[in-house]
């Protein structure tokens, strides 16, 4: 538009056909060569965050062939993975790993509360282990089926044994009528890549998912780092106690349709990670009808379905999309033994799908990431033990839920809030008061205190996209019970100068 | 693609694109506008029907973007010339849904089902060249000698059960210590003899009388709880911990199955839950989507899913011919590059297997010093597949060991093992990258969160891997078995007149049958496949699958069998081969 005026300017003056015909093209020239030189940075297909990270090899990567010269390149996806973690959640991790504290051995260490481990019912697993380890490698009729059941090639997804007993267990742990088809069943090497499957499968390169914040910090690397697919943030806010809303996410859903990404699902968790709050079925339900409106899928993380104690009723969606008349075909379901059944060790994870493409595409996926066969075997006669499983189930809500009052009534003391929750492994604790300034920078500030100051490593909010400052996720399972007032005294002593400070 | 870029780039600049746009535009419109200014119109009609034509191309450029986009992702998973072509099949066939995104999302109500994503479109729909059907087929019929006798032979799966007795020996004698410890002794002191490594590991055990009897170990930093009965192992999560034990056990076994040439360094080393995910993480450490590595053919069939799916880059076949007995030469590989560049496509890498997958040849010294020279030319990687190392029957030289003698450019070799051939435990899935360079050395170790080994499985390596004499013994009494299954199976095959290419390691036969084809080409080739499956009911990988240029070659695997078996292949084998001759 703006180029109409010079132009007419040429034409109307003196140039005619000539100039009038010079001058655009040399305009196009110059514009084809500007794009051409724009080429090669953005060529692969990873967005600029990457590719801005090349030492400007690409660019030359012509020349450098020719003359063999400059840094030898790796992908852009390892550059920016290989750096060191600059986000606090890693950053805590590392710390706390490199001076752990002990009541005795390391009394000044830092006190890990940033890891979701939980470790309250560890004796029970290690009671049964150490009863049942002998028939486990070789089984109980330790005859040549036995080897060969283990050393060789074993169905990359899972046996058909340990989907039913995986099956089992989920039942169990619900608690109620539910049932799980063992067909429907991938299992992985952990949950962290069964969410990666799953991303894989759903969605491809530049395509986006909805994800209520906070959310579990790891999301980033699961769901983005390989597949190139974003995550768009539908943020929940402590004035509905974090509890997700249609509307927001709604918003969030047109917000970037705007900008022309496609949105291929909604990621949950329920229990959510970090606050520890559950969809009621209602919630489910509006879901799943919002993902039937926009035609998207829903992926489910229900790792935490065994670790709930309060009166609320856990509602797995899979029993929603059961009971009513929902399209089965957009519901995944993530699940895996790291939590409820602290066997973290063991990697092991699950995808529970409706959806026959994606269960087959899932299946082929597992070849890059199989569990092991011993370990398989091992797992199968621990879930089919259903004495041991229902004590563990018990005992470790009722563990948990101890350890849970305990904590939140020494944070109370120290005028600390949590939001009201009752299920998951963490509490959501309101700091925003004890924050210097009203901001990350603020949050940041408090975290680095407690972590260097106080010895004690939490997950700020910030790392889990929380919206509003001050919010921080305690792990309370990692501890015992005399650790309890231990860091209570060590946030004391941080927060106490907090506020002679500020 | 130009397309494609073009217009994304438009939008950061749009001063620049208006100019690019009308530009354009005005090349071709020059004339009727000078037209019109001339003549009549003036500066109205001279702006208005530029801007008119202006309005139409962006109009035009919005509608065609949908359509480019589309095929941009399709791209990042079939990415190139040769296999775009399936995944955009996939995507037509797909119902109508990512292509006509927008529209249906303006209606309230799409009935459409939901679509999975493009890339994992294709792989829902392959599986159909004969390597998998085959591999299916016998999974479905699997010969037995007395329950199953007119099941199909399984020739095609690279799986080694000659020395299975001997695992089995020694699990059924140590597996219960390997994770209880033996009595009173912690389990975790087995790994102790290798401390401290680098700094890497300090390992110290500390006996606490709090806790009952526990006692605590710290390992690499991590402080977990030893109980009396050492059963602490099982569920702490122990993978960061134990990796570094673990790295020590494997970099020992592939030092004593390399016969101690070279020296492997824990620290090198990131475990995977088999070489599978190994040679996939390689593959996105090194290269983008679109870029490309050369592998010499013929090659293992499943490194078109290893290398390719997930992270869509592409393999450029260089291919070997039988006149040089399937040898890999500089030569050829110049010329694959070279094309590769035409194309416009990035090499990143070169992809070999030594011994190779399926021919069963080594590289020596030399090809491997000129290839070490071809990559620093061309600033490439190197990619070392060795899982086969420990099963030869002559002298292996890993490129570790070339490296290690030449100081220069270790940056650019990285080598790919496993537990599943030389140790024949695929079940366990064990795999390893073993890498020089740091970068990719970091970015590999944060990319196993996506494919771990399981704890108890590492606990049972550990102390397996430990005791050198039971390594010591599988190793030697392994090489001789396949050796005595490989003479049989070769002597076998040359008294029906089939010749086959040396191997000096692996578990595979190559075999020339192009004299018993019935046309020279894939068709003839996978023709006869398809009768020893069916007729003969022997599986065997036709050429054709691991890229084989010249028709009529086929891998035997022997290792599946037992030397009764091998009668029973030849007269099978016989019977089909029959009508034709």
């Amino acid at each position: 538009m703006r180029l109409v005026v010079p132009l007419q300017g040429v034409a109307q003056g003196r140039g005619g056909l000539l100039l009038g015909s010079l001058i655009p093209c040399a305009l196009f020239c110059f514009l084809q060569l500007y794009l051409k030189r724009r080429r090669s940075p953005s060529d692969p297909p990873p967005p600029s965050t990457s590719s801005s990270n090349q030492p400007g090899m690409t660019r030359h990567s012509s020349l450098s062939n020719l003359l063999s010269r400059g840094p030898l390149r790796i992908s852009s996806l390892a550059t920016s993975i290989a750096k060191p973690d600059d986000s606090p959640y890693y950053m805590g991790l590392d710390k706390a790993s490199e001076d752990p504290y002990h009541r005795i051995a390391n009394p000044d260490g830092v006190i890990q509360l940033g890891l979701s481990e939980n470790r309250l019912c560890f004796d029970l697993i290690e009671k049964w282990t150490s009863e049942n380890l002998r028939d486990w490698v070789m089984g109980r009729e330790g005859g040549d089926l036995s080897i060969s059941g283990i050393a060789t090639y074993q169905p990359s997804d899972g046996t058909m044994k340990l989907k039913m007993a995986m099956a089992g267990f989920m039942s169990r742990v619900i608690g109620r009528d539910v049932s799980y088809e063992p067909s429907q069943m991938v299992l992985t090497a952990g949950v962290t890549p069964a969410i990666e499957t799953l991303c894989f499968c759903l969605a491809d390169h530049g395509n986006a998912f909805l994800v209520p914040t906070p959310y579990y910090p790891s999301f980033d690397r699961d769901m983005k780092w390989r597949t190139g697919v974003e995550l768009i943030p539908v943020h929940c806010r402590s004035k509905d106690n974090f509890v997700l809303s249609i509307s927001a996410l709604d918003q969030a859903f047109n917000q970037t349709r705007k900008r022309e990404t496609k949105i291929r699902g909604i990621l949950l968790s329920n229990p959510a990670n970090p606050v520890g709050n559950l969809l009621s079925r209602k919630m489910l339900e509006a879901l799943l009808k919002f993902a039937e409106e926009k035609n998207i899928h829903i992926i489910s993380d229900e790792i935490f379905a065994g670790s709930i104690y309060g009166e609320k009723e856990f509602v797995s969606i899979a029993e929603v999309v059961d009971s009513e008349d929902f399209d089965k075909n957009r519901v995944h379901i993530v699940y895996g033994l790291s939590k409820d059944l602290f066997l973290p060790g063991v990697r092991v994870g699950m995808i529970y799908s409706f959806n026959e493409n994606v269960l087959a595409a899932a299946r082929k996926l597992t070849r890059f990431s199989s569990v092991s066969a011993p370990t398989q075997r091992l797992l199968v006669s621990m879930l089919s033990d259903a004495r041991f499983i229902v004590e563990y189930i018990q005992t470790n809500k009722k563990r948990i839920r101890d350890m849970r009052d305990l904590f939140v009534a020494g944070l109370e003391e120290l005028g600390i809030k949590c939001s009201d929750s009752r299920s998951s492994l963490y509490c959501w604790a309101d700091m925003t008061n004890l924050i210097p300034s009203y901001g990350e920078k603020g949050e940041l500030e408090l975290w680095e205190k407690l972590l260097n100051v106080g010895k004690i490593n939490l997950t700020p909010g910030s790392a889990c996209h929380c919206i509003e400052p001050g919010w921080f996720r305690c792990c309370f399972t990692t501890l015992d019970k005399e650790d309890v007032s231990v860091v209570m005294e060590r946030i004391r002593k941080v927060v106490g100068s907090c506020t002679s400070c500020g | 693609m130009t397309q494609t870029r073009y217009y994304r780039t438009r939008s950061p600049e749009p001063e620049k694109e208006k100019t690019g746009g009308g530009g354009g535009t005005a090349m071709r419109v020059i004339v009727p506008l000078q037209g019109v200014v001339q003549g009549r119109g003036g500066l109205v009609l001279g702006s208005i029907i530029p801007c008119a034509l202006f309005y139409f191309l962006q109009f035009y450029l919005k509608r065609n973007r949908d359509d480019p986009d589309d095929k941009n992702e399709s791209n990042s998973t079939g990415q190139n010339p040769t296999t775009r072509s399936p995944s955009s099949e996939h995507l037509t066939e797909l119902p109508g849904l990512t292509r006509s995104l927008s529209r249906a999302l303006l209606s309230p109500r799409n009935s459409g089902p939901v679509s999975i994503s493009a890339r994992v479109s294709g792989i829902v729909k392959g599986g159909d060249s004969p390597y998998y059907m085959g591999l299916k087929r016998v999974k479905e019929d699997p010969y037995d000698e007395l329950d199953n006798p007119n099941g199909v032979i399984q020739l095609g799966l690279a799986e080694n059960k000659l020395s299975l007795d001997l695992v089995k020996d020694w699990l059924a004698e140590n597996a219960r210590e390997a994770i209880l410890g033996n009595g009173k002794e912690l389990s975790i002191s087995g790994i102790a003899p290798y401390q401290p490594f680098d700094g890497l590991m300090e390992f110290k055990v500390i006996t606490l009388g709090a806790r009952g009897c526990w006692r605590v170990a710290i390992v690499h930093g991590q402080w977990f709880m030893v109980s009396d009965n050492n059963a602490m192992v099982l569920s702490l999560g122990l993978i960061v911990e134990y990796r570094y034990s673990t790295g020590m056990a494997v970099a020992g076994f592939m030092s004593q199955v390399m016969e101690n040439a070279v020296s492997f360094n824990p620290s090198q080393i990131v475990l995977t839950a088999g070489a599978t995910p190994a040679i996939e993480i390689l593959s996105f450490c090194l290269a983008d989507a679109g870029n490309a590595f050369l592998v010499p053919t013929p090659y293992y069939p499943g490194f078109d899913r290893d290398v390719k799916w997930r992270t869509g880059v592409e393999i450029i076949h260089v291919p070997c011919r039988s006149a040089d007995n399937f040898h890999l030469s500089i030569a050829a590989l110049d010329r694959s590059f070279n094309q590769a560049k035409k194309r416009g496509l990035k090499v990143r890498g070169v992809i070999i297997s030594n011994p190779s997958n399926p021919v069963g040849n080594l590289l020596n010294r030399e090809t491997l010093y000129n290839l070490l020279d071809f990559a620093r030319e061309k600033n490439i990687h190197i990619i070392s597949n060795e899982i086969l190392a420990g099963s030869t029957h002559e002298e292996f030289v890993s490129m570790a060991e070339i490296v290690d003698q030449e100081d220069t450019d270790r940056k650019r070799v990285h080598i790919v093992y496993g537990l599943s051939k030389d140790l024949s435990l695929p079940g366990f899935r064990v795999g390893v990258i073993y890498t020089f360079n740091e970068d990719v050395l970091a970015a590999a170790r944060k990319l196993s969160r996506f494919s771990a080994t399981s704890a108890p499985t590492q606990l049972l390596l550990i102390s397996m891997l430990s005791d050198t004499k039971f390594v010591r013994t599988f190793i030697t009494t392994n090489r001789e078995r396949l050796q005595r299954m490989y003479v049989q199976l070769v002597a076998g095959l040359e008294k029906m007149g089939i010749k086959s290419i040396k191997s000096s390691g692996g578990f595979y036969c190559w075999a020339d049958m192009s004299g018993f084809i019935s046309s020279y080409s894939e068709k003839g080739e996978v023709e006869l496949w398809d009768k020893l499956l069916n007729l003969g009911k022997v599986n065997v990988t036709p050429g054709s699958c691991c890229h084989c240029i010249e028709p009529g070659w086929f891998r035997f695997c022997f290792a599946t069998l037992t030397e009764k078996d091998i009668p029973v292949v030849m007269e099978r084998i016989q019977k089909v081969l029959k009508p034709v001759n």
